[in-house]
């Protein structure tokens, strides 16, 4: 199978340097031709990195990947704005807008849309094509039927597809932090304490049912979203890019058993084994691709 | 605040008999939507036939009310026609304007009715300056809806920066998620918010009582919350739950159940320059129509004449009779 691997942004707190020494293996080892950069989630975040966002930029370049910004996917506040401004003016880097206030700067530049702007059906992709969209990731609510109707569109108009197929779902974005209400503080007094989950924190129900995770103002799933039996019908849709979304561990083997499916060297059903070895240690979801609750693991179509 | 323009009261209309009683109560316009899934309040029993809009229109008009249209969910790939031909409608019905949330909607709107007035939905999520000028500049909207993450200050300088006017909540359900951002209903249940308009069906809701009288809520298979006996048990949304972190047990990790009530910061809104102010509750009855839109009339009246309006009653409204100003007075909140 043909098909491209990419890497989306880092979504969580880590330690600055942490975040750092992550890109530079993934510029020196991972068999991924795309990377995502910048801070999605929170503005409040995006400085504690920012010294090394160069470095990362250079090394990710310097191993053969495409390097794209990923612009915030809530903008309200003026550090926000700020932020958006800054990473779609001030440079002459390629963006992923991740909210329309991104396409008010970029003006009709091109550019890759991002799975936080709804791109649903084939008039919206149209419309965002005429914008200077060349690559949509969609969101990874869509099921299989969408994504059959939105490929067509896109091959008329040229536009490139990606779709998520590994790591936490992004479920949901809210105005309020959740990891500063957890720890009984606000979003402006939070001290940064979402850097205490790298994967997120876990919220279970009242029976003990692990639930959703909490990354600060976003809402993620608790499992772990997994596409590699889909691989081969999402190619067949007209998907080109597949996208992993990092966690703290197991980012690099999941890259590389997902690459060895796409090159025939293992099946699918082999490296669902393997990818048990990918941490954070919870299940795998892949319902939504297959039009039901987002919560559930399908293996040829019966539910696990 | 007398020498200022009274602001527009947009109120909730389910169904026809709900929209008659929202004009009757003294809105100045009233939304509402199509049965099916155009529209974000996708509910059984709720929203107009095509014919019942018309009417309502005329019923509306006919008092000098208005009536806008929400065709404010996310169109589904390969069905978009479903979407087109509830616009087409709701322009051949006459409507005042029409709230829509996604950019292909805009455009075709846009293009293919360019005389029709066009609300941009709180749905599209458009919370910045920038993101409504985007709308503005390319589709000709006139009414942005905020979201209901912004403070008063925040309101102000986008009504300073934006060529178009601003509609805000001011009472009813507060919304955690930022609107049309939220998948937690498609994730548990298989039916989608942003695109067949159900946030919690009403299928998946459950309640489930113990022998010690204990109720306990849930969506689809998962636990939501739990109530003691008399307790005021709230309907299960995701977003309104209890659960437990690993160092706190049983809280409400994104929102106690409570409701929005701006009724202290309606001078402040109107003097920042929101021109509508916005009641939530298209699935409510029409008694509670009738008293909020009532209350919220008569407050309206009371500022532009320069009173203090009470209006101390809509407590017993809101959610578990508990009320919060959200996001909207100051940023401790979020």
């Amino acid at each position: 199978m043909q098909g491209e691997l990419t890497l989306g942004p880092v979504l969580f707190n880590w330690q600055p340097e942490v975040w750092r020494d992550f890109y530079f293996e993934i510029a020196d080892e991972a068999p991924v031709s795309r990377v995502y950069v910048g801070e999605v989630v929170c503005s409040k975040r995006a400085p504690l990195f920012d010294k090394y966002v160069d470095a990362v930029v250079d090394r990710l370049k310097t191993g053969g990947k495409q390097v794209y910004f990923s612009s915030l996917a809530e903008v309200s506040s003026a550090i926000d704005r700020r932020l958006v401004k800054a990473v779609t003016t001030d440079n002459d880097a390629a963006i992923e807008v991740n909210d329309i206030s991104a396409l008010w700067h970029l003006s009709g530049k091109p550019h890759v849309i991002g799975p936080f702007v709804n791109v649903y059906n084939e008039d919206s992709l149209d419309a965002l094509a005429d914008e200077g969209a060349t690559h949509i990731c969609l969101s990874p609510e869509l099921p299989k039927e969408g994504i059959a109707a939105l490929t067509a569109r896109a091959q008329e108009r040229g536009v490139t597809l990606e779709t998520q197929v590994f790591g936490r779902i992004p479920l949901a974005l809210s105005a309020r932090c959740y990891h500063a209400r957890a720890h009984g503080r606000t979003k402006d007094s939070c001290k940064f304490i979402c850097d205490l989950d790298p994967d997120g924190m876990e919220l279970n129900t009242l029976d003990g049912q692990p639930f959703l995770t909490v990354n600060g103002i976003q809402t993620m799933s608790y499992t772990r979203l997994n596409l590699v039996c889909e691989l081969a019908e999402l190619m067949e849709l007209g998907i080109s890019h597949f996208r992993l979304s990092p966690h703290s561990a197991g980012t690099m083997h999941a890259a590389k058993v997902f690459r060895a499916v796409l090159d025939d060297e293992i099946t699918a059903e082999e490296a669902n084994g393997l990818l048990q070895d990918c941490g954070p240690d919870v299940p795998f979801s892949n319902g939504f691709f297959h039009h039901k609750p987002g919560v559930e693991w399908r293996v040829s179509g019966a539910l696990v | 605040m007398s020498s200022i323009q009274p602001p527009e009261l947009v109120c909730p209309a389910g169904t026809p008999a709900g929209l008659r009683t929202a004009v009757d109560a003294g809105a100045d316009a009233v939304y509402c939507g199509f049965q099916g899934p155009t529209n974000a309040r996708n509910f059984p029993g709720l929203n107009f036939t095509p014919e019942q809009m018309a009417k309502a229109v005329d019923y509306a008009h006919e008092r000098d009310a208005k009536v806008l249209a929400a065709i404010n969910s996310f169109p589904t790939a390969g069905r978009t026609h479903v979407w087109k031909e509830a616009v087409d409608a709701a322009v051949a019905c006459g409507v005042d304007a029409i709230i829509i949330a996604d950019i292909g909607m805009a455009r075709y709107l846009s293009t293919r009715h360019p005389q029709q007035r066009i609300h941009l939905s709180v749905q599209a999520g458009a919370s910045s300056a920038e993101a409504i000028r985007f709308w503005c500049d390319r589709f000709d909207v006139k009414r942005v809806v905020l979201p209901r993450i912004l403070t008063v200050a925040e309101i102000k300088q986008i009504h300073d920066a934006i060529p178009c006017e601003i509609e805000a909540f001011v009472f009813g359900n507060i919304g955690m998620m930022a609107e049309g951002r939220c998948a937690l209903t498609n994730y548990v249940t298989g039916c989608s918010t942003n695109l067949d308009g159900v946030c919690s069906p009403a299928g998946d809701v459950h309640y489930e009582e113990d022998r010690q009288g204990n109720l306990t809520s849930s969506l689809r298979d998962v636990t939501i919350d739990r109530f003691a006996q008399g307790e005021h048990a709230g309907y299960p949304t995701i977003c309104k739950g209890r659960y437990s972190a690993p160092h706190r047990e049983h809280y409400y990790a994104f929102e106690e159940p409570v409701s929005l009530n701006l009724t202290h910061l309606l001078a402040d809104l109107v003097q920042v320059g929101v021109t509508a102010l916005k009641i939530e509750g298209r699935q409510r009855s029409r008694a509670y129509v009738r008293s909020v839109v009532s209350a919220f009339r008569g407050a309206v009246d009371d500022y532009a004449a320069g009173r203090t309006p009470d209006v101390s009653h809509l407590l017993a409204l809101t959610e578990g009779q508990r009320e919060t100003q959200g996001a909207f007075r100051s940023k401790t909140w979020r």
